[in-house]
């Protein structure tokens, strides 16, 4: 009942929502496809897309990939400053990610912390948000890897090691696809957390300078409150909530072959 | 010789990853006026608590804390007690399509609160709710809920039936089942749940940004983020207050590493 109202009503009134044109206020007016019709050529639209595409590379990708190595090499370090390693990989995970860009926005400000301008310039600030994304992302992933290694025979390192194979090729050859669920299970929490963010861009540059960075939750929460453009940014949101979808569904069949 | 290296490059990595974290403490405990001499970089010439203290009660940052609690307490109690009663109903009492009402669960913990917001915030205002924390905590129960019910029907559904046949023979209605024998055997993952949706909704920006204007209801990471940019916000400052965002973060982590890292995976579902 609740979830009814909470979540089913509200997603299908955003739906009917995107087929107006609506200022919040007042009667909404029937605009049939007229919203998502300006949203094809919309070039801030698809600036924004491109920007979530760096942001999964940013979130998802690299974090995975530098995550693996470096899960691989601390679990083969083990002891005590295995432990502390991992610890001091994972603690920005542990801030709510407003609170990590509150800090970076800090680090960042062209009068404070490091006294740079790179958020403030259109040709680096996508770059210096997709930095500070690995490093608040990069603790998650190595995480869940370790424990996945842990699941792992040690014995099939063992005997690779006996036969000869280097480091790399026992990663390559036994680690990587021992670990595929987890690859699976971590790819697509963060790639879907990436189609989502938010919190960040809010703190860090607010979709700027110049669009640099702008994102379509972003886009979507401009034409809703302060654009008053309700329509338009229901049809974003609803397009945004379809790629999520399609998305999931994706790796969910992606996960189920063997 | 190759390990030596490999542990250089390790802890220079570590040594970057918590930078920010070290810059901030130590110009949140500097004097603003040993900050200009000094930079950023230098070590506090002596502890100044005032920049902290200052923006305590400036913003009155205690109540910011206490909003923050509230709604997470709040939220992770009945997200749970509302979780077990959906999953049990679920799982055990294996009501029609109990397959299509997960797949919905799931889903509508997926869609993206950008979808939902505007109307959440048109119904908020209808109904009176709108810069009040019960809207928080409904919206954020149902949401967690959702998940919740999803992972503890996969739980449930494994749940060994004698045990809950024998409880039957001996007379006991099914609400005396869930109490007395589903939930204190399922307590672990109860707990789990528990301290994630507390964290969960505590880390939560989107929603609270919209529906908590009034500037004594806002929570912690809202209150910080909105604040950002105010005029008093000068460098000292303006780490003080960075600094008073991660405390809190790191002081759940190290009460609940336990749990954490034991549910992290369980959580990664999410």
């Amino acid at each position: 009942m609740l979830f009814a109202v909470v979540i089913v009503g509200p997603f299908l009134m955003n739906i009917a929502a995107s087929f107006t044109k609506w200022s919040g206020v007042g009667t909404p007016r029937w605009a049939g496809l007229d919203n998502y019709a300006r949203l094809l050529e919309d070039e801030r639209f698809w600036a924004s897309f491109q920007n979530n595409v760096a942001l999964i590379l940013a979130m998802a990708v690299v974090p995975t990939v530098l995550g693996l190595v470096l899960a691989a090499v601390l679990f083969d370090l083990r002891g005590r400053s295995s432990v502390v390693l991992r610890a001091l990989y994972y603690l920005p995970q542990v801030l709510p990610v407003a609170v990590a860009g509150v800090v970076w926005r800090w680090m960042l400000h062209p009068e404070h912390g490091l006294k740079v301008d790179w958020l403030g310039n259109p040709d680096t600030a996508l770059a210096t948000v997709m930095a500070v994304m690995v490093w608040f992302q990069l603790g998650y992933p190595l995480v869940i890897f370790m424990a996945g290694l842990g699941r792992i025979d040690p014995a099939l390192g063992e005997a690779a090691s006996i036969d000869g194979a280097g480091w790399w090729r026992r990663f390559w050859n036994i680690t990587l696809p021992q670990l595929r669920p987890e690859i699976f299970v971590v790819l697509a929490t963060c790639t879907i957390a990436a189609l989502k963010v938010f919190g960040p861009i809010f703190v860090l540059t607010r979709g700027g300078p110049s669009d640099a960075t702008l994102v379509p939750s972003y886009f979507s929460y401009l034409n809703f409150f302060t654009k008053l453009d309700v329509g338009y940014g229901s049809a974003i949101a609803t397009v945004l909530a379809l790629v999520i979808v399609v998305v999931t569904a994706l790796f969910l069949r992606a996960q189920e072959r063997p | 010789m190759r390990r030596g290296s490999l542990m250089v490059a390790l802890f220079t990595l570590a040594g970057a990853m918590i930078f920010p974290f070290v810059l901030v403490a130590l110009n949140a405990v500097k004097s603003p006026a040993d900050y200009s001499t000094n930079g950023p970089f230098s070590l506090p010439s002596e502890l100044y608590f005032k920049g902290l203290v200052d923006f305590w009660f400036r913003v009155d940052f205690g109540e910011k804390i206490w909003n923050s609690f509230l709604i997470s307490a709040s939220v992770a109690v009945l997200a749970v007690v509302l979780s077990v009663l959906n999953a049990y109903a679920l799982g055990i009492g294996r009501i029609k399509g109990r397959l299509w009402v997960l797949v919905l669960f799931l889903v509508g913990n997926t869609l993206p609160q950008e979808a939902l917001v505007f109307p959440l915030f048109y119904l908020a205002r209808e109904v009176g709710l709108y810069d009040t924390h019960l809207a928080m905590i409904i919206i954020f129960t149902v949401v967690q809920a959702a998940f919740g019910t999803y992972l503890l029907s996969a739980v449930l559904g494994q749940f060994p039936r004698e045990l809950i046949e024998a409880a039957s023979m001996d007379g006991a209605g099914r609400f005396t089942v869930l109490m007395r024998v589903v939930v204190p055997i399922s307590r672990p993952t109860l707990a789990v749940l528990l301290i994630f949706f507390f964290i969960w909704t505590w880390n939560e920006f989107f929603l609270p940004l919209i529906f908590l204007v009034s500037n004594d209801l806002q929570t912690v990471p809202v209150s910080l983020a909105v604040l950002q940019g105010e005029k008093f916000m000068d460098a000292t400052t303006s780490s003080a207050s960075a600094l008073l965002g991660i405390v809190p973060a790191v002081v759940f982590f190290l009460l609940f590493q336990r749990t954490l890292t034991r549910g992290i995976t369980v959580g990664a579902i999410k």
